[in-house]
């Protein structure tokens, strides 16, 4: 495990930092990051990066930490080492609350199930955030969630609670709710995964707009026919490595390692 | 934190032991009032005063004319009862909210203070509390120059106050632990911090979950104010025996402590009943 201040002084985050105003410069960039829970390891060294409005899926068997990476990205779990920059944001260095809000104004997640606030209305769930973590001004907040909600199909759905709403409406509040904060990126983890064939695809429909609209997207998902269709980037990972990248074409009809290959055979 | 079972067809059954497991060590001792609880209490004050009215000797006035006109001084006392209640729930219900909050805090020295605190009273026996208190607090205070008594029955609800206060503090702590984890992260991941997470997303979700097993405490309660009458307040329960002793008859014993249960069965048994219902709601809600 290395110690922080030895990242900190590194040369080429100084060089990151220096480049601060590129604005071709990724806007994630995660550098051979590790972490553990314990004793157990499960990132083994992960780098990637995300350009601005680009869109990149993350597939992988179960247990490979395609989750916890994201919520690496998100600051919601530590690293042991390596770094992780979102936008102006060195996020494994993040402490205060302040900081983090301010992270978490720039990139938002939505989750495999849902985790809508059920004592809230749908409205309600939208709102909150920015009215209590961002102090905007509730009229025009009211304004922006009615809007989000009408974005996903849900204006009609606003007061009811998410007990009421079924799995693929709570996944689109859920969606709404998170771009409330006006992310720069959105990520999304097995959004997909609990819900109903039928609901599956209304709630791919919003990602695929939000995509369309140049909204930088990191997708961990088993909808491979989804992936190659959205995708700008590929990644596969197990073990807690990213085994191979590359664009979809490629990634899906020309692998060229052997286990990306038998994980795609299992799944096509 | 994911647990991956070995043998996932027995998941349902074996995740409905642990919740009834885990539910049943939050709530502690549950009382389920039943009406044929009550269709048995009635039974044996019938008896009781069958029995007695047998026994009556020519002259003396009827078994029921007797209770009735005893009745007046015992709703007396069991409205005493009640205030003891209301006032030891009230209290308790305070003390415990703040203790059980101090249970869930970030600081281990407050967290393990609150905890030890919580269970010694939640195990310590409610009679124990009770004669320790009536013991051991002054019968009056000297504040400012001026003696201000405090009288029997305060320290009894005092002493009643204590066990409902780390009842409450458990009943908090376990609903705060019954929330998922994934509620904490999505706020986390929304940015809100962990006061506002607790003040805005936790606890308000924890009245609904909370209520169930608090109105059960407030049973329980009720009919432990009875304790109060063994440290000599003037409670329905120690009127009772006054009027034993007063009317120093034979048979009535049966009777009249068989009348005082049904009007204590009376007033819990609504409460239990809407305690069921909520449970049943709430249950199906989530
Ligand atoms: N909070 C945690 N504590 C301990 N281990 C965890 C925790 N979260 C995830 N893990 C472990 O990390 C590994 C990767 O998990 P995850 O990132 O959820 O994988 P994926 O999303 O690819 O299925 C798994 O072996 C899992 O058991
Ligand atoms: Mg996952």
């Amino acid at each position: 495990m290395m110690d922080r201040p030895a990242v900190n002084k590194s040369p080429t985050q100084r060089e990151r930092k220096r480049s601060g105003s590129d604005p071709s410069r990724p806007i994630v960039d995660v550098a051979d990051v590790h972490q553990a829970f314990g004793s157990v390891e499960v990132l083994k060294g992960v780098s990637m990066i995300v350009r601005k409005g680009g869109v990149v899926c993350i597939i992988g068997p179960s247990g490979s930490g395609k989750s916890t990476l994201l919520r690496c990205i998100n600051g919601l779990v530590p690293i042991q080492s390596g770094s992780i920059r979102v936008a102006d944001f060195e996020v494994h260095q993040l402490r205060t609350d302040k900081e983090k809000i301010a992270l978490r104004k720039e990139v938002s997640m939505v989750f495999q199930q849902y985790n809508l606030f059920p004592h809230k209305t749908a409205l309600e769930n939208v709102m909150m955030a920015p009215i209590h973590v961002l102090h905007e001004e509730r009229n025009e907040v009211r304004e922006r969630a009615v809007a989000l909600l009408t974005k996903v199909g849900l204006a009609q759905k606003r007061d009811s609670y998410p007990g009421e709403l079924s799995g693929g409406q709570q996944q689109r509040v859920a969606i709404a709710r998170s771009l409330a904060m006006r992310p720069e990126v959105m990520l999304f983890d097995e959004v997909t995964a609990a819900l109903d064939p039928e609901t599956v695809k209304e709630v791919l429909n919003t990602i695929r707009e939000l995509a369309r609209e140049g909204m930088t997207c990191i997708l961990v998902t088993h909808e491979m026919r989804f992936a190659r269709e959205i995708a700008d980037e590929v990644l596969f990972t197990d073990g807690g490595k990213i085994v191979e990248a590359g664009p979809p074409a490629e990634l899906f009809d020309r692998p060229r390692m052997e286990r990306t290959k038998a994980f795609l055979s299992q799944v096509l | 934190m994911k647990r991956e079972s070995v043998l996932p067809v027995l998941l349902p059954d074996a995740s409905r032991l642990v919740q009834t497991a885990l539910r049943e060590r939050r709530d502690g001792w549950r009382v389920r009032l039943r009406a044929s609880h009550g269709g048995a209490l009635l039974a044996v004050f019938v008896t009781g005063c069958a029995i007695a009215q047998a026994q009556v000797q020519a002259g003396n006035p009827s078994i029921l004319e007797t209770i009735w006109k005893w009745t007046p001084l015992l709703a007396r006392g069991f409205v005493f009862n009640l205030a003891i209640s209301f006032m030891a729930m009230g209290i308790g219900s305070i003390a415990g909210l703040f203790l059980g909050y101090a249970q869930i805090s970030l600081l281990s020295p407050v967290r393990k203070t609150s905890w030890f605190v919580t269970h010694f009273f939640r195990n310590a026996p409610w009679l124990v509390l009770l004669f320790y208190c009536m013991f051991l607090i002054p019968f009056e205070v000297t504040l400012f120059g001026t003696k201000i008594p405090i009288p029997d029955w305060t320290k009894a609800t005092l002493g009643l106050a204590l066990p409902v206060m780390a009842n409450v503090s458990e009943i908090l702590r376990g609903a705060v632990q019954s929330i998922p984890t994934t509620q904490w992260e999505a706020a986390s991941s929304l940015a809100f911090n962990r006061r506002q997470t607790m003040w805005m997303i936790i606890l308000p979700q924890c009245i609904k979950r909370m209520l169930p097993p608090w109105m059960n405490l407030y049973a329980i309660l009720t009919m432990s104010t009875v304790l109060a009458s063994i440290v000599g307040v003037n409670e329905m329960m120690t009127l009772t025996q006054r009027a034993l002793s007063a009317e120093n008859r034979p048979g009535l014993l049966l009777s009249f402590y068989s009348y005082v249960l049904l009007w204590f069965f009376v007033y819990c048994y609504p409460i239990a009943r809407w305690t069921v219902h909520l449970e049943a709601r709430y249950a199906v809600k989530q």
